[in-house]
Order: structure tokens, then sequence, then C-alpha cells
């Protein structure tokens, strides 16, 4: 009886938690169509007006592909360094290791704050505040570690059979990598890019350092915004920017959802095949 | 003499046997080498810069520890240390009481409900803190969506205030503390051992006996570290902060903004900057004695 509950208990906390992570970003998404101006709650009526304010001010568009340009490019970046990087950990053998790795994870670890403020430091002795290069060097250095993480993963995955198998057939190391195991961890490479790009695409304090009158990123327009006055444009705005993330996540699951199947494809016929 | 020859050929024997561990240690192969890009690429763009800041803490405007001094002479900053220090802890405590029975659910939950939890505890970390604290903010604030309803319902006469207070501050740094706490509690209960609860109760504690004697004390490791990690992430929040709560919940990384934006006193901003990020690698090394955090990090996407 006391088993049931707790149980019941658990349950219904992870669902207060559940209401509490999730109700306050889905109420963005009535309050970005409601016609009350003051964002009163219940939302009122329909309407596509504070979305076609968005449309007329220039600004936020500038923002908006400032941002998309930024994320899209620090992702590519970080694709390549991370899958390196991976491929470092899992098959290759290097001194320092411990040290080395704390590197690499550090981005996760140390406060945005203190990131921030320290290249913006170094940027601005060598001018590349306020600009794409110096905002995807170190948007590169937020996001590259989920490639690396996400490529580790695949890479553990990857069987080495198959690798051994093209090398026997006559294929070279290169033409092995190329033709087994990138197609292998592709699905993961694609995971890791779409987190870096999400990375960079929401991130706001770091760009609150390196933004200025040349180039600012959208979520740094958006903080201003908010920082003066709540408006609907900035729900709309909101929920724009959480629809980039929502399509993001669905590319993440579906790529894992193949990689799955294939999975199950190759064990199949493993099975018979034998 | 024999004592003396006997030392100096075992000095001449050791070095070698160590020279050749050396060079096995220090060996590199081709895959290794990938290591590199990266490498060079975070010490450049990551390491220099935070040594440039740690250097332009003693250096700007004066050589010497001004800054330091001027943090801890000042009643302003003091108090703003102490807000950061206890809204931090006051997170962190809320935090423990939700994630605990949370990462319990999760380890006696089926696959497919562990999945969606695990999914649900990472939605704030994947999405931006600034759409979530605007979100809050319409959710909490006097004529905001809670307060509505409260009135509506007749639970309350006049709108409660939360922004712009402490509670506020806490209600959304929660949210994106949850899976620094939830993930390596999880980690931890799912390692142990059922049967060690379940021999408990055939030894005749009651069930509620055997979990607090038994699987608690099991998981604490885990919890030091998800308590640790929440607690390092609160120190440097500044959005949140900023945006919920009001001009008395003033937190570190929120000076260290203002004292760059708008006061342009770089050296002092980098010596709070340096005091946090001290902070943070002392109690990063105290919790990775509880916990590889190498592995933790590692399994978070």
């Amino acid at each position: 009886m006391t088993r049931i509950l707790t149980r019941a208990g658990l349950i219904l906390l992870a669902a207060l938690i559940g209401a509490y992570i999730l109700l306050p970003i889905l109420i963005i998404l009535p309050m970005s169509v409601s016609e009350s101006a003051f964002l009163t709650f219940p939302p009122q009526g329909f309407t596509w007006q504070w979305f076609e304010e968005l449309k007329l001010d220039p600004t936020w568009l500038e923002a908006a592909t400032a941002s998309l340009r930024v994320a899209a490019l620090s992702a590519i970046l970080s694709v390549v360094l991370g899958t390196l990087a991976a491929l470092a950990l899992v098959r290759g053998r290097f001194p320092f290791r411990g040290p080395v790795l704390m590197v690499l994870l550090a981005p996760l670890i140390v406060p945005y704050v203190i990131i921030g403020l320290a290249v913006y430091i170094a940027f601005l002795e060598i001018g590349l505040t306020e600009t794409t290069l110096g905002f995807v060097l170190v948007h590169t250095c937020l996001g590259v570690p989920y490639v690396m993480i996400n490529v580790c993963a695949g890479l553990v995955a990857v069987d080495r059979r198959l690798e051994m198998a093209s090398m026997n057939l006559g294929a070279g190391p290169v033409s092995t990598f190329f033709r087994i195991t990138l197609p292998a961890i592709l699905p993961n490479m694609l995971a890791g890019a779409l987190f870096a790009f999400i990375t960079s695409w929401d991130e706001v304090v770091v760009a609150i350092f390196m933004s200025g009158p040349t180039l600012t990123t959208l979520p740094v327009k958006m903080w201003a915004g908010i920082r003066v006055q709540i408006d609907p444009t900035l729900a709309a705005i909101s929920s724009l920017a959480l629809l980039v993330i929502v399509g993001c996540f669905l590319i993440i699951g579906l790529g894992r959802l193949v990689q799955r199947l294939l999975a199950r494809r190759s064990v199949s016929s493993d099975s018979t095949g034998v | 003499m024999s004592l003396t020859k006997s030392v100096s050929t075992g000095r001449s024997v050791r070095p070698r046997a160590r020279s050749s561990r050396l060079r096995a240690y220090l060996r590199v192969d081709g895959w290794g080498l990938l290591i590199l890009p990266l490498l060079v690429f975070l010490v450049v763009i990551f390491v220099v810069p935070l040594g440039m800041l740690i250097a332009k803490s003693f250096t700007d405007p004066t050589v010497g520890l001004d800054n330091y001094r001027e943090i801890f002479a000042e009643s302003l900053y003091l108090k703003i240390l102490t807000n950061t220090f206890v809204i931090a802890l006051s997170v962190t405590a809320v935090t423990l009481l939700l994630a605990y029975p949370y990462a319990y659910l999760m380890t006696i939950a089926t696959p497919m409900w562990r999945t969606v939890l695990l999914l649900l505890v990472l939605v704030p970390f994947w999405t931006s803190v600034l759409v979530r604290s605007f979100a809050l903010v319409l959710l909490l604030r006097d004529t905001g969506v809670l307060n509505t309803i409260a009135q509506d319902v007749g639970l309350i006469s006049e709108p409660f205030p939360i922004m712009r207070s402490m509670k506020g501050v806490i209600f959304g740094m929660v949210q994106v503390a949850l899976p620094f706490a939830v993930l390596p509690m999880y980690a931890t209960m799912r390692n142990i051992d059922t049967r060690l609860t379940k021999a408990a109760q055939g030894l005749g504690d009651r069930p509620s006996g055997a979990f607090w004697r038994v699987f608690v004390p099991l998981s604490m490791p885990g919890v030091a570290a998800g308590l640790l990690l929440t607690f390092i992430q609160a120190l440097g929040y500044y959005i949140t902060p900023a945006m919920l709560g009001g001009p008395k919940n003033t937190m570190i990384g929120e000076l260290i903004v203002q004292q760059v934006s708008t006061v342009l006193q770089f050296g002092f901003a980098a010596a709070l900057a340096v005091l946090l990020l001290g902070t943070t690698f002392v109690l990063l090394a105290i919790a990775g004695r509880f916990m590889n955090l190498e592995r933790m990090l590692m399994g978070r996407s």
C-alpha cells in the first residue's frame, strides 16, 4: 500500500516538474498570436500582426541572418575539429590525455560570463569583436564539445570487423575511412553539428560582450528589447527562435531513428547470413 | 664503499627504465595526431584569453592586487558576493529536493518512460535561456499568467509579487539547474545493485528502512557531484537573475557585465571573473573526487 502511494507521489512530482519545465515555454506560442498588446492572459483573439511587425523592422531580419550565418559556420567548423578530435580520442594514442580532455571539455563548465569577458578582452586587441569571424571562433569553442561527445559515442559503436574486411578486400586505410567509418558516424556528426548550431543560435551571454552596432546577433537584440519593454513582437520572435530549435531536434531524432533501424537491419542480416 | 656503488648502479638503472616508460607514455600515433587541430584551436581561442584575463586582473589599471582589494573593501561588492552564494545555495537546495526523487523515478521507470523523463529534464538545457526567462516573466509578473489564474479562481485577491525578488530568481534558475543535478544522480543510482536493498528487506528491514539505510547512502557520490555541479553553474548565471531578480538580487555575473559595459573597468571585471573562475575550479576538483567528471560530461548528449 505504502509502495503504491510512494510511486503515485513520485509520478505526481515528475508530472509537476514536467509542467514546470514545459508550460512556460509553451505559453509563448498562444501569446505571440494574441491580439492583446500587453500580453495579458488569457490570450484574446488571433492575429499575425506581431509577426508582420517583425517583417517591417529590418533590424530584426539583419540580426536573424547574422545569427544564422554565425551558427551555420560555427557548426561546420565544430564538426571538422570535433570529429578529428573524437577520432584521436577513441582510436589514437597521445600523451597527457587527462589534461587534454580537461581543456576540450572545459567550455562546458566554465561560466559563459567568464569566457565572454576573456575572449572579449583578447579579441578587442586584434579587432575581432563585432565580426562574423570573431563570433564564429568563440561559438565554435562552446559548440565543439558536443560534436566530440556525439562522434565519440558513434565511433565506439562502429564495428571494427567491417573496417578489417574492407582492408582485407584491398581498400587502403583512407578509402576504408571514407567508405566505411565516415558513413557509420555520419548521423552522430549531424547530431553534433545541430547541437553546435543550437548552442550558437541561442547563445546570448558571450554574444552580449562581442556585439556592437556593426554586428548584433538575434539573442542580443532580443535581450536589449526585453530590457527596455516587454511587447508582443518579442513573443513572436521567441516563437520563431523556438521553432528553429524544435526543427533541429526533429532532425536529430529522425537521424537517431534511421541509425537505429539501419543497425537493426545489419544485425538481423548478420544472424541470417551466417 | 659498496653502499655507494649499489646506490650509483641503482641510479644508473632506474633512469633508463623511467625514460623508456616516459617514451611509451609520450608516444603519439597517426590517429592521436588528429587531436592537434582542436587542441591548438582551443588553446588559442579559449586558454590564452583566460590567461590574458588573469593577467589583466593584476595589471589593469595598476600592477598589483588593487582590483582584488577593491572587491573586498567595498560593502556593495561584498553584498553582491554574499548574494551570489546565498542564491546559488538556495537554488542548489531546491534542486536537490526535486532532482533526487526525479532521478529515483528514472531508475525504476520502464525504458520508454525513462527516455521521456530524460528528454524532459534536458529541455531547459537546450532551449534558449532568453526565451525561457521571457516566458517566465509572462508567467510570474503581477499581471502574469499565474497571478491572473490565482485571482480568477479566488485564491488571492491582490497579485502576489514573485518577480524582482529572490523567489523569482530561484524559480527561474532551478529549471536550468535540474539536468546538472539529475544526470549525475541518475548515473550513480543506475549502478546501485538492487539486490542490496532486497537483501536488507530479506534480513527483516522495512522497504522504507532499506531505502534510507542502503539505497540513499550508496547514491551519495552522485548527489555530491550533482550538488557541486549545480552550485558551480548557479554561481555564474547572468540572464535569469538579471531578468527575474530585483536590484537587491544582483549576482556576480551581472556585476561583471556592468563593470565592462557601463563603467569600462576591465581590470576590476577581470578580477571578479578570476574570483569566480578560481571558485569554479576548486569546486570542480572537489566534485572530481566523487565522480569521473569526464565520463559524466561525455554521457550528457
